[in-house]
């Protein structure tokens, strides 16, 4: 009998089995259910359709008003209150409002809700970032929501797990959203469909937390299921002194069967852009260079937190943005927001004229804060760039890391960063 | 559970979007997504479709959003079963949690079949038969769990169900 793989083990402990084949249909207990001010409101009214008085476990269920709050209108202000009024009803620990709240899969680590060997579903579909803390994370639907805060449940067919080995030092400038980009650019868009995606070798080891969250974060941007880094020394220490429980860390099997293994030598690669429109049309930053923007946005679940923040203050400190663009900056949540603060980081994107945000996914989905006209293009640090993604259906979307977006937005076309900083 | 039907044919990565256009989603009625349902790809469909009828679809069907009022649509205008060579993932699920039954059919059959000829769907052994020629196709069966799901008639109830019995 050949070994299981991570996220194998980890829904066959869920599913209190010995152990479960790719294919196989298994319903699992929960850890966390997720759902935010887009899903919830349907998941809430299918959830009151059962009658009951109580959720699961009202510590396990996460609310989260982030994709159109600050409230953006009246139909979005009525979600709001409907995701506010039933945390209070139901005694919902976890719902964070306006003020405390942050773009779910940053807040979700972040407040140490993500813990390794966890099953996390979320109503919607960037839920997989938790996979870079070793936990199987991963988007449902409404009905899917409803279900678990009633029973605590979830049924999923075990993915099989395609392996990613990066080997090589990143050059400067080249981080977790280049990795990805490159990846989502080598297997397509479809790529890793119904596949779970394990990232290891020696780069992921040496990369860090929030650049394992970029690349986790993007797996369904291949279709994947979830993509996970096992645990180690650095997950255990950003672990530290933000989650409480116990937990337990899951392993693959050194004997583990993967459907199939990529190696990619990552040593000279070039930060990534990725073209309209679809995130697996990624080219190295030296093909987009002299594409004029109209806006820039920094911010996301994909590349809103600290180290995020920081690489964009490195380029701009002591620069402008160029006249012609909009630099838009949202600290992914209000923690980050403070303790970029603390840092100097905002004085130094206000010095530059950025204008900055209150946590908000805002932009990214074309919501609010940040709209496109038609004609415009825009180079942000989401993790999606479909047509009309951000406003017009005539507007387009590059894709990139925060040091790219903040050197471009200085140069008012894409750009390497070296070519702002000297 | 066996299904009989008409197939009404389509082809690779149907989205969301051509399913139910995002200008109708401010209702969740069925019926009255139904009315829409792939009007931007077939415009025939919504008015034509007979209750029972099959959709036989392509590669990645379903994909783009999460939006659980394709498969409300698809169901809604009377649809008895999705058949497709593979389906993005959401729609998979969702698809199943309100009660559709939907069916990994392999390579050959999108092939074989033309438009308005009718199919016999055996959903537990995953065997679906050309009722003209009498040829088979194996897809993969429907787990019983699934099976449950559906024939409860969606997540919901089954939760319900075992509410009771807790
Ligand atoms: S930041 Fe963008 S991708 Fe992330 S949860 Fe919000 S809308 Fe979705």
């Amino acid at each position: 009998m050949t070994g299981q793989t991570m996220v194998e083990k980890i829904l066959a402990r869920g599913a209190g089995k010995e152990r479960v084949q790719p294919g196989e249909l298994v319903n699992v207990k929960v850890d966390l259910a997720l759902g935010n001010d887009i899903t919830a409101p349907v998941a809430i009214k299918e959830f009151t359709r059962l009658g009951l008085k109580r959720v699961f476990d009202p510590d396990r269920v996460v609310l989260v008003p982030d994709h159109f709050t600050p409230n953006r209108d009246i139909a979005a202000a009525e979600q709001a209150q409907l995701l506010r009024r039933f945390a209070g009803d139901y005694g919902i620990k976890h719902y964070f409002e306006v003020g405390r709240m942050g773009v779910e899969h940053a807040l979700l680590p972040e407040q140490g809700l993500v813990r390794p060997g966890d099953i996390i579903i979320g109503a919607d579909s960037h839920t997989c970032t938790y996979g870079a803390l070793g936990a199987f994370a991963t988007g449902v639907g409404s009905t899917d929501l409803a279900a678990a805060m009633a029973l605590g449940e979830a049924w999923f067919k075990v993915p099989s797990t395609i392996r990613f080995v990066f080997e090589g030092t990143l050059p400067p400038w080249v981080g977790g959203k280049d990795l990805i980009l490159y990846t989502i650019g080598q297997i397509g868009v479809e790529g890793a469909r119904y596949r779970a995606m394990a990232f290891c070798g020696p780069t992921i080891n040496n990369l860090s937390m929030d650049g394992r969250l970029t690349m986790a974060n993007m797996a369904i941007e291949a279709g994947g299921k979830c993509g996970y880094m096992e645990p180690d020394q650095i997950t255990f220490s950003y672990l530290e002194g933000r989650t409480g429980g116990p937990f337990s860390a899951v392993y693959g099997d050194p004997d583990a069967e993967y459907e199939q293994t990529y190696h990619f030598d990552v040593s000279r690669l070039q930060p990534q852009v990725a073209f309209p429109p679809a995130p697996d049309n990624s080219r190295p930053v030296a093909e987009a260079s002299g594409i004029q923007i109209d806006q820039v946005v920094i911010g996301s679940c994909t590349n809103g937190r600290l180290e995020d923040l920081r690489a964009a203050a490195l380029v701009l400190k002591g620069r402008r943005v160029h006249p012609r663009v909009r630099l838009l900056i949202i600290p992914a949540t209000q923690l980050i927001y403070r303790q970029a603060l603390e840092e100097g980081l905002l004085a130094t994107f206000i010095e530059a004229e950025a204008a900055v945000s209150t946590p908000t996914c805002g932009p990214c989905l074309g919501g609010h804060m940040g709209i496109l006209a038609r004609g415009e293009k825009a180079l942000a640090t989401t993790n999606r760039n479909f047509v009309g993604r951000m406003g017009h259906a005539e507007s387009e979307v590059y894709l990139c890391n925060p040091a790219v977006a903040a050197a471009s937005a200085v140069a008012g076309q894409i750009v390497h960063p070296e070519e702002v900083v000297r | 559970m066996i299904i009989e039907g008409k197939v009404w044919l389509f082809g690779d990565n149907v989205d969301t979007d051509a399913i139910i256009p995002a200008r109708y989603l401010s209702s969740t009625d069925p019926v009255e997504l139904a009315r829409h349902c792939m009007e931007d790809i077939s415009p025939e469909f919504a008015g034509d479709v007979q209750e029972g009828d099959l959709i036989v679809g392509g590669n990645n069907f379903g994909c783009g959003s999460s939006r659980e009022h394709a498969p409300l649509a698809i169901k809604g205008a009377g649809v008895s079963c999705v058949v497709a060579r593979s389906f993005a993932r959401i729609f998979y699920r969702n698809a199943i949690n309100i009660g559709l039954p939907i069916l990994e059919c392999p390579d050959e059959l999108a092939h074989a079949l033309s438009p308005g000829e009718s199919l016999r769907v055996d959903l537990h052994r995953g065997l679906i038969t050309r009722l003209s020629d009498g040829s088979c196709f194996q897809a993969a069966p429907f787990p019983p769990f699934m099976g449950e799901i559906i024939r409860q008639g969606g997540l919901i109830e089954y939760v319900r169900e075992r509410i009771k019995n807790i």
